[in-house]
């Protein structure tokens, strides 16, 4: 196994550092199934940041692009964090929280970071009901929780799960970085150099890598199964009418 | 003592204070004052690495877009492409970058060139099919070429949607590159991590990065409104 991937120069190197164990220059074992923990940790930080993130995001999005209030809020949270770097939120929260543990530290900056696209989408995927169907069922008498519940929610979430996919891939890439502070995920061999070395560093970088791709890939499958059969339908329709009759409507940003 | 005096003592014990407020790690204008010039480089770095990589990173995206725009079939491959480019995250790049380009700004640029080229796809795609179809139809009328048509119709009809697809290429990658500094490439993300617990560090470095972003948005922003003159004509 070891020489397997040797033709392939360093990424070999990287390929075999993944999959077969080892000892470093001072005798720590490293590699194959020694990455393990490092991937659990790393999941287990996406996880529950996630989980915080979604907490916050999903009923404030929902509750304000059911009212249609605060809508500057919603909108320009998102512009905003894009301008706030992923290392500053990290590195404000330890210089100013010194005395919590890190890895609380660490998912709160990573919660706030992936709350802004899924509020952002969540807010507009409502806004953009059709008012028409609102309207039939709040004359069919449903009330306002009624009607996010099976009107507003569904039709809104080929959104919302375009939001949550670009937070959780943003989260499994920011995670990468949490070991500057202590907390040990899969960026550890990608920052210390001298424990893992280069085959380390590339490989746990194919790791991070593949476990995005994956998010990417898996969410898009969960976006495109949620999405009512209705709106693929209407989409391919008003794309066509759109062209046809240039129909230009004023765009939001929202996360792919 | 009287209150005047007591109000004087604390004064200047505040003014002289500066190393024990570094020393106490609180948040100290004067040492900000003071070392000020430490910033400057990665300052520089940072726009430096944000330009050109949002530079190339346009060149490449609205090259292919043109190219999808007369070619339909090229859209779904290359947003597929480049999908996966904006997806692989960028500190993985940088690392899986080393045995071809090795450390340093080469290797930082390409990563973040990576970034852009969704983004500013997409959105120069959308942009030129909300062209409508009267305007082309009208183009076409009055003799244009398909290269006058793209260059003076349907280009100048997309630009609100292109320079928003600017606008969030820039300022991700102001983001992005505050990490630049894992490969070798400096920045301000560099002098956040020079030192992590100390306050008025972080604050001043990742404020100068917040500040980046907001200052070349609004630039990107001005070129906009310079750019399309008739949409500030039919605002009024």
């Amino acid at each position: 196994m070891t020489h397997t991937f040797a033709a392939l120069g360093e990424f070999g190197d990287a390929i075999n550092f993944i999959f077969s164990s080892r000892e470093n220059q001072r005798g720590a074992p490293v590699g194959g199934s020694h990455n393990l923990p490092l991937i659990w940790e790393h999941l287990k930080l996406c996880a529950v940041a996630m989980a915080a993130a979604l907490v916050v995001a999903l009923p404030l999005g929902l509750v304000l692009g059911h009212t249609g209030k605060g809508s500057f809020l919603a909108i320009s949270t998102s512009n905003v964090g894009r301008a706030v770097p992923s290392v500053a939120l990290i590195a404000l929260f330890i210089a100013f929280l010194p005395g919590s543990p890190e890895f609380l530290n660490v998912t709160l900056a990573l919660a706030l970071l992936a709350i802004p696209p899924i509020l952002t989408n969540t807010y507009v995927g409502v806004q953009q009901t059709d008012r028409d169907a609102v309207d039939a069922a709040r004359g069919m008498g449903l009330s306002g929780y009624q009607i996010i519940r099976s009107i507003e929610l569904p039709l809104a979430l080929p959104l919302i799960f375009g939001g949550i996919k670009t937070s959780t891939v943003n989260v499994i890439a920011t995670a990468t970085i949490a070991p500057l502070v202590g907390v040990v995920t899969l960026g550890d061999p990608l920052v210390a150099f001298s424990v893992y070395g280069r085959e380390g560093q590339i490989g746990a970088s194919i790791i991070v890598a593949a476990l995005a791709i994956a998010a990417e890939v898996g969410l898009s499958a969960v976006q495109n199964a949620v999405t009512p059969t209705g709106i693929k339908l209407e989409r391919g329709a008003e794309g066509r009418a759109r062209a046809r009759f240039g129909l230009t409507k004023r765009r939001i940003q929202t996360a792919p | 003592m009287s209150l005047a005096l007591l109000a004087q003592l604390k004064i200047q014990d505040r003014s002289s204070a500066t190393s024990s407020c570094v020393e106490s790690n609180g948040f100290c204008p004067q040492w900000i004052a003071d070392n000020w010039e430490r910033y400057k480089t990665p300052l520089i770095q940072h726009i430096e690495l944000t330009l050109i990589s949002v530079a190339i990173g346009f060149v490449i995206a609205f090259w292919l877009a043109l190219l999808a725009h007369r070619r339909r079939w090229l859209i779904p491959p290359i947003t597929q492409f480049t999908g996966i480019l904006y997806t692989i995250p960028s500190v993985a790049a940088f690392f899986l970058l080393l045995p071809l380009t090795g450390r340093g700004s080469t290797t930082a640029v390409i990563a973040l060139v990576a970034y852009t080229l969704l983004i500013i796809f997409r959105n120069v795609t959308t942009g030129l099919d909300g062209v409508p179809a009267e305007a082309r139809d009208a183009g076409r009328g009055m003799g244009l070429t398909a290269h006058q048509l793209l260059w003076r119709v349907e280009l100048p009809l997309a630009l609100p949607e292109i320079m928003a697809g600017l606008r969030i290429a820039v300022t991700t990658t102001v983001g992005l590159t505050s990490l630049v500094f894992l490969a070798g490439a400096g920045g301000l993300g560099e002098a956040i991590f020079s030192d992590l617990q100390f306050r008025s560090n972080v604050v001043v470095a990742g404020g100068l990065c917040v500040l980046l972003a907001v200052v070349l948005d609004l630039l990107v922003l001005g070129v906009q409104t310079l750019l399309t003159p008739w949409t500030r004509a039919a605002a009024r």
